[in-house]
């Protein structure tokens, strides 16, 4: 033990001290940790909890949507006589107008038969005895949306010629449920912002407990001389692995309960259910949202590694 | 000036004090010069550790200034510490190392974190270890070692990057008297063969005596006295200076 090895490390007159590891090279100064603690898990169920608000909020935008697009141009005119050959007479005229009318592209009466089938579940057998007049209905398409001014505009055209005729866009007898989706809507993004925001926590807790286990290791390295890029590379590393697993198990589970609501709501084969299934694009936002979740994992790690580190001298 | 003549380390007036609590160091001023081996004596509680915690950068001062290696520690950004840090090498009172890492890679660590090339890093350790007579122990963790084969591994890593200074807290308190010994002809040898200042605190009067060449800063109650006149006098540039 006397004798003083020789200087293995010195640096050559002229040449340029080497470069400090950085990245995944100043990782690897220290091995991984194992992976013990529940942190995998609880950022696993928010991630699933998550991805089903998102899939929830866009199945319910895709649903409005459809429904909001499939009766936007849609006008009804109700012709109301209580005289069914007048009213007859007045229909056949309200069709004349319409099929006319610049703008409009389909006319369709609806059959009195199919008005009836409508109206039974709610005047029973009033509804086909004739003793309750019904109203004739013709379904108008338009080209351009069914606004106020459309409504307005085919209101006058036919003012002269039905008397009495009411005019409707179908988007408006929607509006309630339209709402009503809305505000489902809001409360999935309020869902995932919440979750977003328990998931933050629930990585902030890990890197602080992954901090507060290490923090011998980290004033080592501190006062060795490691930089706060190093320190942060390897702690962020142990971090990035948990939230890493955490977001797989997280997204497989999400992924499986949405797909297996999709396939039971498929199964009602009701037409306004269908309207609300997920495209592409909605699977790529639900993918992205455990990539958001690691992303997050590692800011709020870095943030609190920061916050740790400065506490140090 | 030359680093030699101002030192490399200047202490300027300097106090510490814990939170609101009084100063446990008091107006201190020296200066430690490069080349100089110094022990720091003192009873326990006198702040030693303290003392030897602004040297190793792991405490500012409460006030004054001191300047290390040219730079002035008080208004330095944080940032910037990891650089100085790396030019000094420590061995702790309690050794800290690394418990899951071997006694190879503990004592490799400074040298991964500077950048060095893992081939002279394999051989560096391989050399330092055989050094301290631990080669055989390469491959053990810190808790399967003994105390003695602990600070060894310390003082390996403290010296493993030639630092320019090395400061030394109690390096001999866990140790037999045999293995003190060598531990303290081990620092000199550092010493007087690569330059490198020493600072060793200890509380052991009797080990003064063993480095007839060093030079004797003592504590006490937070105030420096300097029995053999190192707080006064350069020493001789590129060697200790008789006390």
């Amino acid at each position: 033990m006397s004798t003083l090895p020789p200087l293995p490390v010195e640096t050559e007159e002229g040449e340029s001290a080497p470069e400090r590891p950085r990245g995944r090279a100043a990782a690897r100064l220290l091995p991984p940790q194992r992976l013990t603690g529940p942190i995998p898990w609880v950022i696993g169920i928010l991630i699933a909890l998550v991805v089903i608000a998102a899939a929830g909020g866009l199945a319910l935008r895709n649903l409005s949507n459809a429904a909001s697009s499939s009766l936007s141009s849609a006008l009804s005119v109700q012709v109301i006589e209580p005289n069914p050959d007048l009213r007859a007479d007045r229909t056949a005229a309200a069709v004349k107008v319409l099929t006319g009318l610049p703008g409009v592209t389909a006319v369709h009466e609806v059959p009195e038969a199919e008005l009836v089938s409508m109206l039974e579940p709610w005047l029973g057998e009033g509804a086909s005895s004739g003793d309750v007049p019904i109203p004739a209905l013709i379904d108008v398409e338009l080209a351009a949306s069914a606004g106020p001014a459309e409504v307005a505009r085919v209101a006058a055209a036919l003012k002269a010629a039905v008397p009495g005729a009411r005019v409707d866009a179908q988007g408006d007898f929607l509006r309630p449920v339209n709402d009503a989706l809305a505000a489902l809507q809001w409360l999935a993004l309020g869902l995932v912002a919440l979750v977003a925001l328990a998931t933050a926590a629930a990585v902030w807790l890990a890197a602080r407990n992954a901090f507060a286990g290490a923090r011998d290791t980290v004033e080592i390295m501190h006062l060795l001389g490691a930089s706060q890029r190093q320190i942060t590379a390897v702690f962020l590393r142990d971090v990035l692995r948990e939230a890493l697993l955490g977001a797989v198990l997280g997204a497989g589970l999400g992924v499986a309960a949405v797909w297996l609501l999709g396939q039971q709501f498929a199964a009602l084969g009701s037409g306004m259910v269908s309207g609300g299934g997920l495209m592409l694009a909605d699977w790529l936002v639900i993918g992205a949202v455990p990539l958001a979740g690691v992303l997050l994992a590692g800011l709020t790690a870095r943030i609190t590694i920061a916050l740790v580190l400065k506490d140090m001298l | 000036m030359s680093e030699n003549l101002a030192g490399h380390v200047k202490f300027d007036n300097v106090g510490l004090r814990y939170g609101t609590d009084p100063e446990v160091l008091s107006n201190l001023s020296f200066t430690l010069y490069p080349g100089s081996f110094y022990f720091l004596t003192g009873a326990s509680g006198a702040g030693k550790t303290s003392l030897l915690k602004m040297l190793y950068l792991a405490q500012r001062p409460s006030r004054g200034a001191i300047r290390m290696f040219g730079q002035d520690l008080v208004t330095m950004p944080q940032s910037r510490l990891p650089e100085l840090r790396r030019r000094l090498g420590v061995v702790f009172q309690n050794f800290r190392l690394v418990p899951y890492l071997t006694a190879f890679d503990n004592v490799a660590l400074p040298l991964r974190l500077a950048g060095t090339e893992e081939k002279k890093v394999q051989r560096a350790v391989g050399d330092m270890l055989e050094w301290v007579g631990l080669a055989h122990r390469a491959h053990a963790v810190p808790p399967s070692l003994s105390g003695g084969e602990q600070q060894r591994v310390a003082i390996a890593r403290a010296v493993i990057a030639r630092p320019k200074m090395l400061i030394a807290d109690e390096p001999t308190g866990n140790v037999d008297p045999d293995m003190a010994l060598k531990l303290l002809r081990l620092f000199e040898a550092l010493n007087n063969r690569v330059g490198t200042t020493v600072v060793v605190a200890t509380h052991d009067v009797h080990l003064l005596k063993k480095v007839p060449d060093s030079l004797i800063m003592r504590l006490r109650k937070g105030q420096l006295s300097d029995p053999t006149g190192a707080l006064r006098y350069p020493p001789k540039p590129g060697g200790s200076s008789a006390a």
